[in-house]
């Protein structure tokens, strides 16, 4: 984009988040205005779509008190784009990047677009570095690796943002020890979710390696379609540029997508499911598909989106196309919730798609892939079970079966449910399992191996 | 853009974006444009090609990495660096590299298309040079045995037209239109997976068409890799259209490492990748599948077997509405474009077996191996509904089976195949005479689990009669010894037909002894406590190479313990 900056005032039409402006004959796709309202505030904005006589712009600080008499637009000629610089590290910035910690503008050391550009998938580096959560669920089951994007599928009041902030707290690389660089994207969150945030960054020091953009729920909606691009073009920039390990939280990847149906609503585009533009899968793999590595550079990107399920339902657009995108998914549950299993991950539905190459001998433990699928079996048999006792009652169990409903049970208050307080290494996670295991007959333990069963069943755990 | 052309390619804009014309209206065309178009305005140049989308085939395609639109990505890494700049323009094949040519027609011999010109190895591969498409004459020339690159001409055609046509190695093909052939023919030959619930229950064969759908995490990808690894296949063309970034570069780290069990050499050999992660253009990931349709053709052409994995065509069926959607076309059902139906059938339809064209009367087939990624994992929507109308194996996955990691978490109720009936022979020429009755028993075993376990929900286990215990008994093992293969066991992830074989026939007659002694009084818990049943649990892994001592020593044991001193049923 070379076209230098113009100026219009002849706004035609303001409808939702949208605007249009005439007599533009060579604005670019994608372009990035400035909006001037009557009052002097400056809003910004962008090109989506533009025509011989017309170029129409969505908004970014929303359109409330636009006019069509007095509101100029200045066309920049540029794409979007952001200012970055080592400085961004410890600093805290509204929804479009603008410093909202008091501190003034980072001194540019690099100006970058914020679409980014795809990774050519020659150039990656398969994930395979185990991180160790502290949570057995996590560890134990869905081994979390770096360079992956793995979303907490959530519900409204269920504990995702202790669980994603305690992940930050206490994320590590196996045998690397290496901290990570915390880049935190929020889109709509409430302002008891944003305290509650900074504040934990603060206490545990972790702001000094963090760099923070808030759009509060009481911002612009349409603000945050840019929210998680700022986010991870600084994260971009942190992990290929200066080489660090950037873990990369966004919450609330469903606010995100409400902005994008509004859009595309006052677009008058044909929806897919439940109003959601058709192009959301697109539009999502342009956030997610930025995780990752890249062979020969230091650095790396793991994602950690937050997704509320509306409804809890997991076959809403936004949760379902997510899992078609991401490297797997961990799933809350509200029945665990309630039960008072903290954190309520549900194992069944969670899963981490790159968990095989980070774990096993070298890497985690030998038994790690065995033990977690023989968990799997027993509880998804023992939850299965469960269902059933409803009906028939416990004495229509075989004494087997009984055995399996008892692992259910105790899988979910120990296993699952560790608490809030620190976290288990995965060798303590796997002895857990162990200790949980011992209720079946070697026999029953058909999904590890043999040799496997004979070391590990009858040595006590430490 | 008067006179342009439907289906044109184009360079639009100042940085020249690849783009096609998809729609036209007097003198106003649409195009779409396979790269990000970000900073293009209205004014900018649109240069026309004169020529529709095309590939470009000929030696070089193997062990190469393309995106949708067939520009090579390591290429494109090489001089762009790690992120993908657009406004590449880059040729498919090396114009340098020289290969070494064998001659065979010769000076004066007719020449037809599909002639074998000549030969080229690539790497294990004998790549048959074939006289192209709507040439047809006499040799005037042909190049003698050396080394030549793709654009050196190796022959010289007289048309009967009276021109003097050169032939270079290089070929060009318009993707959207299927190469020509003789005949179809009706495949038989099972395409072998090493996959049990896939070989043994449901079978695909060298020239078929299947369809895996199911709901995010339930598998499809690992089934297509898996059958990329490891099926029977001379040539695999991996279609990455619209899925992760990461599940190529998977790829690109085991392929080279893997051996193919068959010819010993790197699985990467043998491979064409197509590349379109979600985040590249969708355009191109539109054109993708096509593109790799187009190169599978080419190598039947020269009388191989090829299978094509496109994962997932439900990306490109959104490619193809999104870009309805930008026409302002009559959205059908889901806003698909009405044309979904065709276009899905269309493609399906370029898989068979078929007798080349041209004097040598080879034979060869493509596979079309076609995950389905429905919303909501709920079946009933356009794209899995309009190509269960085409395709003629289902494999249908299943969340419960994936999130219990039954794998891979096929549905053994609801999946079918069309083709048993065609590849029994196969079975029985080349590993046993019991194939069709083992698979039915093993079947019906499991249909009946599925009935009992109604009953089992609503008053137990223990009403049952021994008999239907001995049901669920076997089931159980056939769910757990049989169908459970994961793919990430060093030996179960691929299991030869042989083996499979000898599983069923350790597993049916298990079954057989159990029903036998049930008939002499016995229980199902007796039966189930003979150390025999332990030793059915691990068979999967149990190395291929020797097997079928293990298996026959089993055999053995069976039949002492059930009380018989001779082997095999009764
Ligand atoms: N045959 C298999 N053996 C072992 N694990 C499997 C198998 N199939 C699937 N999985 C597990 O399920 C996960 C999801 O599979 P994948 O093929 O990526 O699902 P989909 O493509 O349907 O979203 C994989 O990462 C792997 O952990
Ligand atoms: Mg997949």
């Amino acid at each position: 984009m070379t076209s230098p900056a113009r100026e219009y005032t002849s706004v035609v039409r303001v409808s939702g988040p949208l605007m249009v402006v005439s007599g533009v004959g060579d604005a670019a796709y994608g372009e990035v205005v400035e909006v001037r309202l009557p009052d002097g505030e400056k809003r910004l904005g962008q090109v989506l779509e533009s025509r011989t006589d017309i170029a129409v712009i969505q908004v970014f600080g929303g359109t409330q008190d636009l006019d069509t008499d007095i509101t100029s637009v200045r066309f920049t000629g540029e794409p979007l784009r952001m200012v970055v610089s080592p400085e961004i590290l410890g600093r805290i910035f509204d929804g479009s990047a603008a410093p909202a910690d008091g501190g003034g503008a980072v001194i540019p050391g690099k100006i970058m677009d914020i679409s980014g550009s795809p990774i050519n998938p020659t150039a990656r580096a398969f994930p395979e570095d185990c991180i160790e959560t502290g949570i057995s669920a996590i560890d134990g089951m869905n081994t979390l690796v770096r360079g992956q994007k793995l979303p907490i599928f959530s519900g409204a009041g269920l504990p995702h943002s202790s669980l994603a902030a305690q992940i930050a707290r206490q994320a590590r690389v196996l045998r690397d020890h290496e901290e990570f660089a915390i880049v935190f994207g929020a889109m709509g969150i409430t302002n008891e979710e944003a305290r509650f945030f900074l504040n934990e960054f603060e206490e545990t020091g972790a702001l000094g390696h963090a760099v923070v953009f808030i759009n509060r729920a009481d911002d612009p909606a349409i603000e945050r379609i840019i929210t998680p691009r700022l986010a991870l073009t600084a994260a971009e920039y942190l992990a290929f540029d200066l080489g660090m390990h950037v873990l990369v939280i966004l919450q609330d990847i469903t606010a995100y997508c409400e902005a994008l149906r509004e859009v595309s609503a006052a677009r008058d585009e044909v929806p897919a499911r439940r109003g959601y533009p058709g192009y959301m899968y697109t539009d999502l793999a342009s956030i997610f598909e930025r995780a990752g590595r890249i062979h020969g550079r230091n650095g790396s990107i793991t994602q950690l989106p937050i997704i509320s399920m509306p409804d809890d339902d997991i076959t809403h657009p936004v949760p379902d196309l997510t899992g078609y995108i991401t490297e797997g998914q961990i799933v809350l549950s509200r029945d665990l919730h309630r039960k008072g299993i903290y954190p309520p991950i549900d194992v069944l539905p969670s899963l981490s798609r790159l968990m095989s190459g980070g774990i096993g001998e070298g890497k985690t433990r030998e038994d790690h892939g065995g033990v977690s699928d023989q968990l799997y079996a027993a509880y998804a048999k023992g939850r299965r079970l469960e269902s059933l006792v409803t009906v028939i009652g416990e004495e229509g169990l075989s004494e087997s079966d009984r055995r399996y409903l008892e692992f259910a049970a105790r899988f979910e208050t120990t296993f699952t449910g560790q608490g809030a307080a620190g976290g288990r290494t995965v060798d303590e996670t796997l002895d857990a399992a162990w200790d949980l295991l011992r209720l079946f007959p070697a026999e029953d333990l058909n999904r590890i191996d043999t040799a496997l069963i004979e070391k590990y069943l009858r040595r006590e755990s430490p | 853009m008067r006179g342009a052309l439907m289906y044109e390619l184009v360079h639009a804009g100042t940085d020249a974006l690849i783009g096609e014309i998809i729609g036209l209206a007097k003198d106003v065309a649409t195009i779409q444009v396979y790269e990000d178009t970000t900073g293009i305005a209205p004014g900018e140049p649109v240069e026309r090609t004169g020529a529709p989308l095309s590939v470009e085939l000929g030696p070089g395609l193997l062990g190469t990495v393309y995106d949708g639109i067939q520009r090579p990505l390591e290429v494109i890494r090489n001089e762009m660096g790690d992120f993908i700049i657009r406004g590449a323009s880059l040729p498919a094949l090396d114009r340098e590299k020289k290969y070494a040519f064998t001659p065979v027609a010769e000076p004066d011999e007719k020449a037809v298309p599909g002639t074998v010109i000549g030969t080229v190895s690539e790497g294990r591969f004998v790549h048959r040079i074939l006289v192209p498409h709507g040439i047809e004459g006499a040799f005037t020339s042909v190049a003698g045995t050396g080394k030549y690159s793709i654009t050196d001409e190796i022959a010289g055609v007289l048309t009967a037209g009276g021109n003097e046509v050169p032939v270079t190695m290089i070929r060009r093909w318009p993707v959207r239109v299927a190469r020509p052939f003789a005949e179809k023919l009706k495949p038989e030959d099972p395409l072998i997976t090493g996959q049990r619930i896939i070989d043994s229950f449901f079978p695909i064969v060298k020239g078929g068409t299947a369809a895996v759908p199911g709901p995010f995490g339930a598998g499809k990808t690992v089934v297509q890799h898996q059958l990329a690894k490891w099926s029977d296949a001379d040539i695999i063309v991996y279609v990455g259209c619209g899925e992760r970034g990461n599940e190529l570069a998977d790829v690109l780290r085991q392929f080279p490492a893997l051996t193919d069990p068959r010819s010993g050499t790197p699985l990467m050999d043998r491979t064409v990748l197509i590349g379109n992660t979600s985040n590249m253009p969708v355009a191109a990931r539109e054109a993708s599948v096509y593109t790799g349709i187009t190169i599978a053709e080419y190598y039947r052409d020269m009388g191989y077997d090829v299978a094509l994995m496109a994962d997932s065509t439900s990306r490109w069926a959104e490619a193809m509405r999104e870009i309805s959607g930008r026409l302002e076309e009559m959205p059908g059902e889901h806003g698909y474009p009405a044309y979904l139906a065709s276009r899905l059938a269309g493609f399906y339809e370029r898989a068979g077996k078929v007798r080349v064209r041209g004097p040598s009367g080879s034979k060869g087939s493509v596979s079309v191996i076609g995950a389905v990624s429905p919303p909501g994992g709920d079946f009933s929507e356009p794209v899995t509904q309009n190509t269960l109308r085409v395709v003629r194996v289902f494999w249908a996955l299943d969340a419960d089976l994936a999130h219990a990691r039954h794998f891979p978490a096929i549905n053994w109720l609801s999946s079918y195949s069309l083709y048993p009936d065609d590849v029994q022979e196969w079975w029985r020429d080349h590993v046993g005479e019991e194939w069709s009755a083992m698979r039915r028993t093993m079947l019906t075993i499991l249909q009946k689990e599925s009935e009992l376990e109604e009953i089992v929900h609503l008053v137990g286990q223990d009403v049952l009669p021994e008999d239907d215990k001995l049901s669920l008994h076997v089931a159980e093992i056939i769910r757990e010894s049989f169908l459970i293969q994961s793919a990430f066991d060093s030996v179960d992830t691929f299991c030869p037909p042989e083996k499979q074989y000898h599983m069923m026939r350790l597993i049916t007659d298990y079954a057989g002894y159990g029903k036998e002694a049930i008939g002499k009084g016995k229980s199902v818990a007796d039966i189930a406590s003979l150390p025999v049943a332990n030793r059915l649990a691990r068979l999967g892994s149990v190395a291929n190479d020797t097997f079928t001592e293990y298996f026959e020593e089993t055999e053995r044991e069976m039949a002492s313990a059930f009380g018989q001193n001779t082997g095999g049923r009764t």
